[in-house]
């Protein structure tokens, strides 16, 4: 994890700062979705406690904190217990591989009579050089947690749920794997900064030999890979149980699913990973097909001289950079996690045939088209 | 090393994630027991014995079909990856048709399960 304790330790603190970030996002998320599905709806949604209805976030948690903690007779105390647990994990995991912005420079420094530096600290947990095959592994993780959760409450409903879940989960995945293949030919690396660099600057390619420049599009995947944009995303939301998908749930037959036997605050842990997915999705569509950390039309190269002529420091100036690139990203993520609650409050849920069908008829052969174009014109355009 | 920091946040996430539930379980109120309250929630109906739950096979077959289709593309990931620089050496049209030939088989492979009824929920 570093060199020294310095880094050691900062790099350990960025860790747990991203994943308690995530703990934190998912009260203002929820907030959001409800305030956004009562605008949507017509309705005004939670807005007595506090301005905006935002000290809802604190009630509920205060709520969930008095809630009695109620194991059924018939649950697997130790599997009940450990699936909540477990459920916070994949999320976080998988997040902290993915790049959230440009390194940060730091000089040299004098701190308790020692000399420490100069470092690179990076804007995400780890890297990785095989981010994707990394995220999509650790992601997958969450069927066990789903599992976990419907056998050991000891519940019919539960178990149905459960079986549901990770049957979807898993149909889902194929497609999911199957979209990126397009990605991974058109980049050429597995790792996700580098796929981010790879999306800087104007629209330019080259094909059948000549140089193509367009100068009214940003560099961005979603231009090479439009398809396979739109089954990532469609896919994404299966993967993350969420509307049109929420089959798992499926409160009209199912009472809540997988966790019909949970209460206050383990209840809040699985929502907690639910929404830890859909940042993972909404992380992974930025950087595949929205240029990632990248400012649209500008590379990182243009950014650190304009950074630099701003500033004095070199340091003040990655610092810059860096928080640029933080902002653009913030702000496309932002966008997707909006985007996830907008569909669930559109669309209304499958039909659990009709899922499993759109999965494996429509998804997956579409993502083998995908990849079979996508293979077709890279050859062609190397000519 | 990015290991490191992998071992270290899931350790952290469980311990984190521990003492959450376990604080709940202190804050929470004092659980009055009675056996039909501690029954599994059925929508108020008598529980029925676990026992007699069925699961459909269907989603046994499903997990199976997963595991044969998910391996299938895993091994597209070297050979996406290694492409362009196949292209490079000159090697392309070679390449491009070795892995068109797998994905016939894969189609192959797919279109069989639709006709053979694998995939139908009813």
């Amino acid at each position: 994890m570093g060199k020294d304790i310095f880094e050691i330790t900062v790099n350990g603190l960025k860790l747990v700062v991203i994943f308690l970030m995530m703990v934190q996002a998912v009260p203002v998320l929820v907030w959001l979705e409800r305030r956004g599905s009562a605008f949507i709806q017509d309705r005004l949604g939670p807005n007595r406690v506090g301005p905006l209805g935002l000290m809802q976030l604190l009630a509920d948690a205060v709520k969930f904190l008095t809630k009695e903690n109620f194991v059924p007779d018939t649950a697997k105390p130790l599997l009940y217990y450990a699936a909540p647990v477990f459920a916070l994990i994949p999320g976080a995991v998988a997040f902290s591989a993915i790049p959230m912005s440009t390194p940060l420079q730091i000089g040299t420094f004098e701190l308790f009579g020692s000399t420490w530096g100069p470092y690179t600290f990076l804007i995400q947990g780890y890297d990785i050089g095989v981010g994707i095959v990394f995220i999509l592994g650790i992601s997958s993780l969450a069927a066990y947690t789903l599992l976990m959760a419907g056998w050991g409450s000891g519940n019919k409903y539960s178990l149905m749920g459960a079986l549901r879940a990770s049957a979807q989960t898993i149909s889902y995945e194929l497609a999911l794997g199957l979209s990126i293949v397009g990605v991974i030919m058109l980049y050429g690396t597995f790792s996700l900064t580098e796929m981010t660099l790879a999306q800087q600057g104007p629209l330019n390619f080259n094909f059948m030999g000549h140089a193509v420049t367009l100068s009214w599009l940003p560099n961005w995947g979603i231009f090479y890979q439009p398809l396979a944009a739109i089954l990532f995303f469609t896919t994404a939301f299966a993967e993350s149980n969420r509307l049109p998908f929420d089959l798992a749930e499926g409160e009209s037959e199912l009472v809540a699913g997988f966790h019909t036997e949970y209460g206050g605050f383990k209840f809040n842990m699985f929502f907690i990973g639910e929404y830890g997915h859909m940042m993972i999705a909404s992380g992974l569509m930025a950087l595949f097909f929205f240029g990632g950390f990248g400012i649209p039309y500008l590379s990182v190269q243009e950014v650190q001289e304009w950074a630099a002529s701003a500033t004095s420091s070199a340091g003040g100036a990655s610092a810059l950079v860096a928080l640029v690139h933080f902002l653009s990203f913030m702000a496309k993520f932002c966008f997707f996690l909006w985007v996830f609650i907008w569909v669930r409050w559109t669309l209304p849920r499958f039909r659990y045939d009709q899922l499993m069908d759109f999965g494996w008829k429509t998804l997956l052969p579409w993502s083998l088209a995908n990849t079979i174009i996508t293979a077709f014109v890279i050859y062609i355009a190397s000519l | 090393m990015p290991l490191g920091g992998v071992i270290f946040i899931v350790i952290f996430i469980a311990l984190f994630g521990a003492l959450l539930v376990w604080v709940a379980t202190k804050t929470g109120g004092k659980p009055v027991y009675h056996p039909i309250k501690y029954e599994p929630y059925e929508c108020g109906l008598p529980a029925q014995n676990k026992k007699d739950t069925k699961v459909s096979v269907k989603y046994y077959l499903t997990a199976i079909l997963f595991i044969l289709f998910d391996i299938e593309i895993i091994f597209m990931y070297p050979w996406a990856i290694s492409f362009r620089e196949f292209i490079a050496t000159g090697q392309g049209a070679f390449v491009f048709i070795s892995m068109m030939v797998f994905i016939a088989v894969f189609i192959f492979g797919l279109f069989w399960e639709v006709k053979s009824k694998a995939l139908e929920w009813d």
